[in-house]
């Protein structure tokens, strides 16, 4: 493990430092914002300064701390959801690949289905049906993203299943958990890993681009989407705030996104 | 020549039992609602009263599958229902700004598909070059910006800074087509950014796939000019791959135009989708969202059929 | 006469693990006007690298490091793309091992065919198309003035493969390279490629480099012979010399006529242990791809099951294992029926009745050390664990003929195909089974590692009294290991009984097609099988 992060290529560094950092300022938000995340403690859209590194917000608002606080919540959230959306995914994936047969045509009928659906226009009608939580969110978001993690796991476990040491574990009469624990799990964990890097983009933009609309986490809650929509405003008067957290979202994104190259280009390199 | 008939019409039946799925998934949502619609819209100062007369204008005392009947036959002829919000027909809603997110997609469309084809091709004669390397890190960033990152870049340095071209993109009809291209061309460009970062990426994906074949290095043996083996030999392979990567992005450009739509203040179909969203004005969200997932599923289905027909190995040779 | 080829002191480098490493080392070689040069060896012995570079082209990650390619005085080491461009297809041309993956799908055969002498500015498009029409003649295809206007999908391998001889024939090059053009096909089908190479190089009158794996093949076409390991040139010499007198111990090897078996007595009074009875079978549930199938399999003995692809051989490994449920019939496993899907057999039918497959690579996990991978059907079976476990794995690994010390903690991804596929028999010897099916298991594998299996498979029989049934295409490894024949065609068995009954006329009228065109090491052998076919067909 070591090793392999030892080889790893400058652009894949550079993306686990950004991750790192991101991970680093969401645990420690609390010791590390200057104020509080919902305390108006300034003017309106104050530029930089001593006391607001990165100015103020719409209403007034530290920005540097709502940043700080945004990364606990966003990426928080992205990350939950991603789990959850692989937890459902891979199993289901897993199991259709394994039984086969009928269970496997009903399961990827619906997911067929649901994937024949516009990702975001199915939040949107989801969400103004039941209203914007932070559950509804989750779930939402979870299940629908689940659908991709269930195609891929679905192909990657298939392609493990029909090798022979698959065929051979159950001829000695091996049981549905040890060929999906002990055969197929080892052997899919690697592409799994990359396609996790990419959900988690996935469902991050697709948080922030849900917040901007107004949709996602609801305000006062700090949160990078949502601040660029509240001080989007600015923008026309030449006030580059709003460009701030969407930066952030974008250097966090990219930064992922080295990673799962570097973790693709590795797990195809294995195969050979 | 028949297997390919049945097989697009196979294709056509599973696209069609889809919308229907999809038709009767939206109803139901609505149908799950907490309560009942006229409760959540009319909102809890409403009396028992005009709950009522609002049940009835809206139909709601008839049973389920009666109202999914009328719903559907009415949709299929165009009849939207009323808005809640301001009580105008849907239909008059949406159609100026469905017309108003197809210009948008098309503009796109047309600046995007040949460049990152162009690109695409380049990436993949020239790859693991600097040139190549270059376009990769570019692409990649693309994808990764959320699409208000670039949007907002886009107004800071051209509208705000060199004052070139509007922030907002306002258009109505008495503007003429250039005047409307101009109002729309930034949130053009955005999409242009994020699809063309996808399409190359996939274009050069399959070409690379095609040029490592058994059949081009025999070209090469056989003595073959590099001109013609790209031309004769990978191009009609490359065809099929390559349409179907162009058709589904286009899928995803349909989608794609909500999020620019609301950053550039645009009227079209995805901004009405947004503000009906947050006002819970039930039928505008049906009705355009109904729309959305026809043109998702439409484009997708475009997509399989062109790449099935350019597939080589479906030629007959009629013996 | 004058050479047409000549390749002097010629390295290869090859670019893995970070650097370029030798692959090719100092190869000499002439050729001279119709003359028949073969290549052999076994896998990473350099032979297509060698083929290739005489064109001098390399594959990506290859270079040529050093050395001299003279084609008609023309020098390749040094010559520029445009110059290789033109000496590439029209002086000398190349035909592949997989002419499915080496026709372009976009366009129709002759096309492919007209292509490289108009390009090469030598034929107008109707005279190449005229002379296409004329070589499919001379190779036996059938139809000969429409076939070429074809999709390559709508080609047999066979035809597909002499539409490529012809293919390389256009130019009328005077040096052609074949690359392995048999070795993914059958052996019926090999016979009608083989003579259509011979009608090339005997009356074209055309300089050849054929390259194969298999010496019995290249006696057929090649004067002289160049016998190859890892890259290095082990000897030299005129066919028959060669076959008859090798000089190196590795070509000895090579040559051995594999005789393994000595001959053991089938009674009818011995244990019958498999008994498999009217067995039909579908994948579909349409057409039948098994049908009628009656087998016996005695205690310690071997029953060798051959046939061509889509014969259903594997497929009747398939259903004996239980994978494939059959949709009717009978099997009879130590005496007992057992069920038809292994799913509901009981955990000691599945441990007596083991398996070993075709491919080492896939039959392993990569992720399992040797030790997990033999230890699992020992706790799985009888509970065994810890130090016993241990220890019964090492007496595993010393009979299968590998050092525990230096295997039991290595993973599957660290062995070499030969050593993957002992661990594959070692897994199935830990179920301590009464019936091995052994599917296709030397045929992935080097000739001498192939050799290497069958003759631990056959020790481990005389000491243990365990049976096979052996599924096979190569009837040199029937005759080498098998006590029973049985052949089957198109799902059906054809034909069964003692090795001896079967290899003796009368034969089944397939049985004698099949034996009849498995090459033997004699370089007049195909000469004189096409003049028995002619003289037969006329």
């Amino acid at each position: 493990m070591i090793k392999l992060l030892r080889q790893s290529p400058l652009s894949a560094r550079i993306g686990m430092g950004i991750l790192l950092f991101n991970v680093f300022l969401a645990l420690f938000a609390s010791v590390i914002a200057p104020y509080e995340e919902t305390s108006v403690v300034g003017d309106v859209w104050e530029s930089f300064s001593g006391n607001f590194f990165l100015g103020t917000d719409h209403i007034g608002r530290d920005l540097f701390s709502r940043m700080i606080y945004g990364a606990r919540n966003t990426v928080a959230l992205a990350f939950v959801t991603t789990v959850l959306s692989f937890l459902i995914g891979s199993s289901l994936g897993f199991i259709a690949a394994v039984k086969g047969g009928w269970v496997d045509q009903m399961l990827s009928r619906i997911i067929d289905a649901i994937m024949a659906f516009p990702t975001l226009i199915f939040a949107l009608m989801i969400l103004s049906v039941v209203g914007s939580s932070i559950p509804t969110l989750i779930t939402t978001i979870a299940i629908l993203d689940s659908t991709r993690v269930y195609r891929l796991s679905r192909a990657v476990a298939m392609d493990i299943e029909v090798m022979e040491f698959v065929e051979a574990a159950r001829l000695r009469g091996e049981g549905l958990w040890w060929i999906i624990s002990q055969e197929i799990l080892p052997n899919a964990i690697p592409p799994l890993m990359a396609e996790f890097g990419l959900r988690f983009c996935f469902v991050f933009l697709f948080i922030a681009s849900l917040s901007f609309l107004g949709l996602g986490l609801q305000p006062p809650l700090a949160d990078w989407g949502g601040m660029v929509r509240e001080n989007a405003g600015a923008i026309t008067f030449g006030i580059y705030t709003p460009l701030i957290p969407a930066a952030a979202i974008a250097c966090l994104t990219v930064g992922v996104n080295l990673i799962v190259d570097w973790l693709l280009h590795l797990s195809s390199g294995l195969q050979d | 020549m028949k297997n390919i008939l049945l097989l697009i019409c196979k294709r056509i039946g599973a696209s069609l039992i889809t919308i229907f799925v999809i038709s009767l998934i939206i109803f139901i949502g609505v149908e799950l609602l907490p309560g009942d619609v006229a409760e959540t819209v009319l909102g809890q100062s409403a009396t028992p009263e005009t709950v009522e007369a609002f049940r009835k204008e809206l139909k709601l005392d008839l049973p389920p599958h009666v109202r999914y009947a009328t719903w559907l036959n009415h949709f299929v002829h165009g009849d939207f229902g009323n808005s809640l919000a301001n009580k105008r027909p849907v239909a008059e809603l949406v159609n100026w700004r469905l017309s108003n997110t197809l210009l948008l997609a098309m503009v796109t469309a047309f600046i995007a598909v040949p460049l990152s084809i162009f690109l695409g091709i380049l990436a993949a004669l020239y790859r693991n070059t600097l040139f190549d390397k270059m376009i990769s890190i570019t692409t990649l960033s693309f994808i990764s910006f959320p699409e208000f990152f670039i949007a907002y870049v886009l107004i800071a340095l051209f509208s705000v800074q060199l004052n070139i071209f509007p922030s907002l993109a306002i258009i109505d009809d008495n503007m003429g087509f250039f005047n409307k291209l101009y109002a729309i061309i930034l949130p053009s460009l955005t999409l242009t950014c994020v699809v063309t970062a996808h399409m190359m990426r996939q274009t050069r994906a399959a070409i690379i796939n095609v040029l490592g074949s058994a059949y081009i290095e025999m070209a090469e043996i056989k003595g073959i000019r590099g001109f013609r083996i790209i031309v004769y030999h990978a191009f009609p392979n490359a065809l099929s791959p390559v349409i179907n990567v162009v058709a589904v992005n286009l899928a995803y450009l349909v989608v794609g135009v909500v999020l620019v739509e609301v950053v550039f203040v645009y009227p079209g179909l995805g901004q009405l989708l947004v503000d009906s969203v947050a006002k819970r004005d039930l039928p505008v969200v049906q009705a355009s969202g109904l729309i959305f997932s026809i043109a998702y599923i439409f484009m997708n289905l475009a997509a399989d059929i062109l790449s099935m027909l350019a597939n080589p190995k479906l030629r007959q040779s009629n013996f | 006469m004058d050479n047409l080829l000549k390749i002097k002191n010629l390295n290869i480098e090859g670019f893995y693990e970070d650097r370029w490493q030798p692959i090719v080392h100092n190869i000499n070689l002439e050729l001279k006007r119709g003359e028949v040069l073969g290549l052999i060896g076994e896998s990473g012995a350099g032979k297509s690298t060698i083929g290739l570079a005489a064109m001098g082209y390399t594959r990506q990650g290859c270079r040529i490091a050093s050395g001299s390619i003279n084609i008609e005085g023309i020098e390749l080491y040094d010559a520029s793309e445009e110059d290789l461009r033109l000496v590439r297809g029209s002086k000398i041309a190349y035909v592949a091992q997989s002419a499915a993956a080496s026709f372009n799908p976009s366009h129709r055969v002759i096309n492919q065919y007209v292509e490289a002498p108009v390009q090469h500015g030598l034929m107008a498009y109707d005279e190449a198309e005229k002379e296409a029409i004329d070589i499919y003649r001379r190779l036996f295809l059938p139809t000969p003035e429409t076939i070429g206007l074809r999709y390559p999908h709508e080609l047999s391998g066979g035809q597909l493969q002499r539409a490529m001889v012809a293919m390389a024939m256009s130019c009328k090059p005077d040096i052609i390279v074949f690359d392995e053009p048999t070795t993914a096909l059958d052996v019926t089908t090999q016979i009608e490629v083989l003579a259509a190479v011979k009608e090339i190089t005997e009356t074209m009158n055309k300089a050849a480099l054929y390259i194969t794996h298999d010496l019995a093949v290249v006696a057929q076409v090649a004067n002289r012979i160049m016998v190859l390991r890892n890259g290095r040139l082990v000897e030299e010499g005129e066919t028959r010399q060669l076959i008859k007198k090798p000089k190196e111990a590795y070509t000895r090897e090579l040559l051995n006529v594999r005789n393994l078996r000595q001959e053991k007595s089938i009674s009818d009074k011995m244990d019958v242990i498999l008994k498999v009875r009217d067995l039909k079978a579908t994948y579909t549930g349409r057409e039948n791809v098994l049908e009628d199938i009656d087998l016996d399999v005695r205690k310690g003995r071997t029953v060798a099951l051959v046939g061509e692809s889509g014969s259903g051989k594997s497929t009747l490994a398939r259903v004996i294992t239980g994978l494939l449920p059959a949709i009717c019939g009978s099997i009879n496993f130590l005496g007992q029926e057992i069920p038809l899907d292994f799913k509901t057999r009981d955990k000691d039918t599945l441990r007596r009745l083991q398996m070993i497959y075709q491919m080492p690579d896939t039959a392993l996990n990569p992720r399992q050390t040797v030790r997990k991978i033999i230890g699992r059907p020992l706790k799985f079976y009888f509970g065994i664990k810890g130090r016993e476990a241990e220890e019964r794995i090492r007496e595993l690994l010393t009979k299968i003929e590998l050092d525990p010390d230096t295997y039991i903690d290595r993973l599957a991804t660290e062995l070499s195909g030969g050593e993957k596929q002992r661990i594959c028999i070692a897994r199935a010897l830990a179920a301590r089974p009464d019936l091995i099916i052994c599917d296709e298991v030397t045929s992935a594998l080097d000739q001498l590692v192939g050799e290497g299996i069958l003759d631990l498979l056959q020790d481990l029989q005389n000491k243990t009294n365990i049976s096979y049934l052996f599924i096979t295409h190569d009837l040199a490894t029937v005759k080498a290991i098998a006590d029973k024949i049985v052949i089957m065609l198109e799902g059906r068995i054809i034909e069964q009984g003692d090795k001896k009954e079967v290899l003796t006329p009368p034969h089944h009228e397939y049985t004698d097609k099949l034996l009849a065109s498995v090459p033997e090491m004699d370089p007049d052998w195909l000469d004189n099988l096409l003049d028995k076919r002619l003289s037969t067909f006329i």
